[in-house]
């Protein structure tokens, strides 16, 4: 497929050739994204269905295939209301910001040793960089609503995001300690040579602290304070109607995928099989990340099915109380392991 | 502090863990969902739906104009207005139900002497315009006479048990 790009581009004039390059590479990641952003919000709300003993979204087309597209026609035609108090700039930016983070940073998540938008070498901290830059979109949403419960989904959103990035962070350290690199294609590499190389088993903890704060970050259940419908009616997004409110929704589903990638590359071998050494199956390919992936969106979707949203207080003590020192803790064992050569850290 | 055996549950994460294998075999659990439209559940023959007036199998209508669920009815929803007949028989000039004031507890239906009015086992109608949540005499002989046969079945079902 890159040869046939390569192909495509060279029909332009030299000056635009990377353009149309990577412009192809990121349209080909893009659109399947944003087909498996609908496709994830039908599969949510069949599995969440089926495990409270119902059967979901089943009126639009076949087994209600077509739900997600019903949806996003019916959200397109609605009318973008605008509050009279709202800060009218800020308010229509704002979905803008946590859609383009969101996105921008699939630029740099590799499916395969040789498919990435762009190869660079500190990607873990553009990601880190752009997934951060997120949570302002949600802050300015809350303020610019001008609104009690979006400015109380907003401030609490925001101090969610400062204590798990933190643990977040840490646990990263600990990734990028062991394969010695930020490049995401080095770290899948370094964890090769079958499933107990991976770092979910040898970094456990910090799979776990990396995994739970993921969810916290993309503020889902049982972490979406933010939201809180019980609480706060939507949070942030209160008044968001139309396609502005859909933007933010297509936001919060590409982050879980993202986390979902970014997961499944850092601690459990990205694109490397778990039948390393057998022919065929053993080969690494996209389809093992792919697989990966769903797995960790079905976990997703099946805490969201199961557990009641924390209180604000109880997410505090275990972002900053737990994870932070979990993840300092095992960091400081990773360097014992590390001293002692024990595993695969005896580099 | 904690006791060593809380430390380990909160560590292992057991009550989660607990919590998402509950989730987990109720995924595999049959739905219980019925599909309204297609499927529909049970009904009782004593269902109390939509009203009705009845008549006798010789076309006559049974209501004599006592006015007792009138008097029993506890939401005030029936309002009788009678005279004599040009046959000297005493019937109802007006008789007229409130679907909106209902409550559909049944007790005109228990009240009436003569089985004149009967709740049926229509649930599903609705009103388009104004005015049309009143139930006119004309309308309910109109239920009544339609619908007859499934009344008396249901009558039936429900005689042994009175």
């Amino acid at each position: 497929m890159l040869e046939l790009f390569k192909n495509i581009s060279e029909w332009f004039p030299e000056l635009l050739q990377p353009v149309v390059y990577t412009g192809l590479k990121a349209v080909v990641l893009l659109l399947p994204l944003i087909l498996s952003v609908a496709m994830l919000t039908y599969v949510e709300r069949k599995v969440i269905g089926f495990m409270q003993n119902r059967v979901g979204p089943n009126r639009v087309g076949p087994r209600g295939l077509f739900q997600p597209f019903a949806d996003v026609i019916k959200l397109l035609f609605k009318e973008v209301i605008l509050p009279t108090n709202a800060n009218k700039g800020l308010f229509l930016i704002a979905p803008f910001i946590t859609l383009v983070t969101a996105f921008g940073a699939w630029a740099v998540v590799p499916l395969s040793s040789s498919y990435s938008i762009a190869n660079v070498d500190a990607s873990l901290l553009y990601v880190l960089a752009l997934t951060s830059l997120g949570v302002y979109g949600i802050i300015l949403a809350g303020w610019a609503t001008n609104s009690k419960y979006a400015f109380l989904g907003a401030m609490r959103s925001a101090a969610q995001m400062v204590a798990y990035e933190i643990a977040m962070g840490f646990a990263l350290i600990g990734v990028v300690m062991a394969a010695d690199s930020l490049n995401f294609g080095k770290i899948v590499a370094a964890q090769s040579g079958g499933i107990h190389h991976w770092y979910w088993l040898w970094l456990f903890p910090l799979f776990i602290v990396y995994f739970i704060s993921g969810i916290a970050e993309t503020n889902r259940a049982p972490f979406d304070v933010a939201e809180g419908e019980s609480e706060i009616v939507a949070g942030f997004h209160v008044e968001y109607s139309g396609i502005a409110f859909a933007l933010f929704f297509l936001a919060e589903y590409a982050n879980m995928i993202l986390i979902a990638a970014l997961t499944s590359l850092l601690f459990l071998g990205g694109w490397l099989s778990p039948f390393e050494g057998i022919p065929y199956i053993g080969a690494p390919s996209a389809f093992w990340l792919l697989a990966k992936m769903g797995f960790i969106l079905f976990c997703f979707l099946w805490f969201r099915a199961t557990f009641p949203r924390y209180r604000y207080d109880q997410i505090m003590r275990l972002g900053w109380k737990v994870f932070i020192p979990i993840t300092l803790v095992w960091i400081a064992v990773e360097g014992l392991f590390f001293y002692f050569k024990i595993g695969p850290f005896s580099a | 502090m904690p006791s060593f055996k809380n430390l380990y549950k909160m560590f292992t994460l057991s009550e989660l863990r607990q919590g998402l294998g509950v989730t987990f075999r109720n995924y595999f659990r049959k739905d219980v969902t019925v599909q309204y439209p297609e499927e529909k559940t049970p009904q009782s023959a004593r269902f109390r739906g939509l009203h009705a007036l009845r008549r006798y199998p010789n076309g006559e209508e049974r209501c004599i104009a006592c006015k007792l669920c009138e008097a029993v009815c506890p939401a005030l929803a029936i309002t009788i207005e009678a005279e004599p007949r040009d046959d000297g028989t005493r019937r109802t000039t007006l008789y007229d139900i409130d679907l909106f004031k209902c409550i559909y507890c049944g007790f005109c239906e228990e009240a009436c002497p003569v089985d004149a009015i009967v709740e049926t086992r229509i649930h599903e109608y609705h009103m388009e315009e104004r005015g049309e949540n009143i139930m006119t005499k004309e309308r309910l002989l109109a239920v009544g006479d339609k619908y007859e046969a499934m009344i008396a079945a249901d009558k039936a079902a429900d005689a042994d048990y009175r």
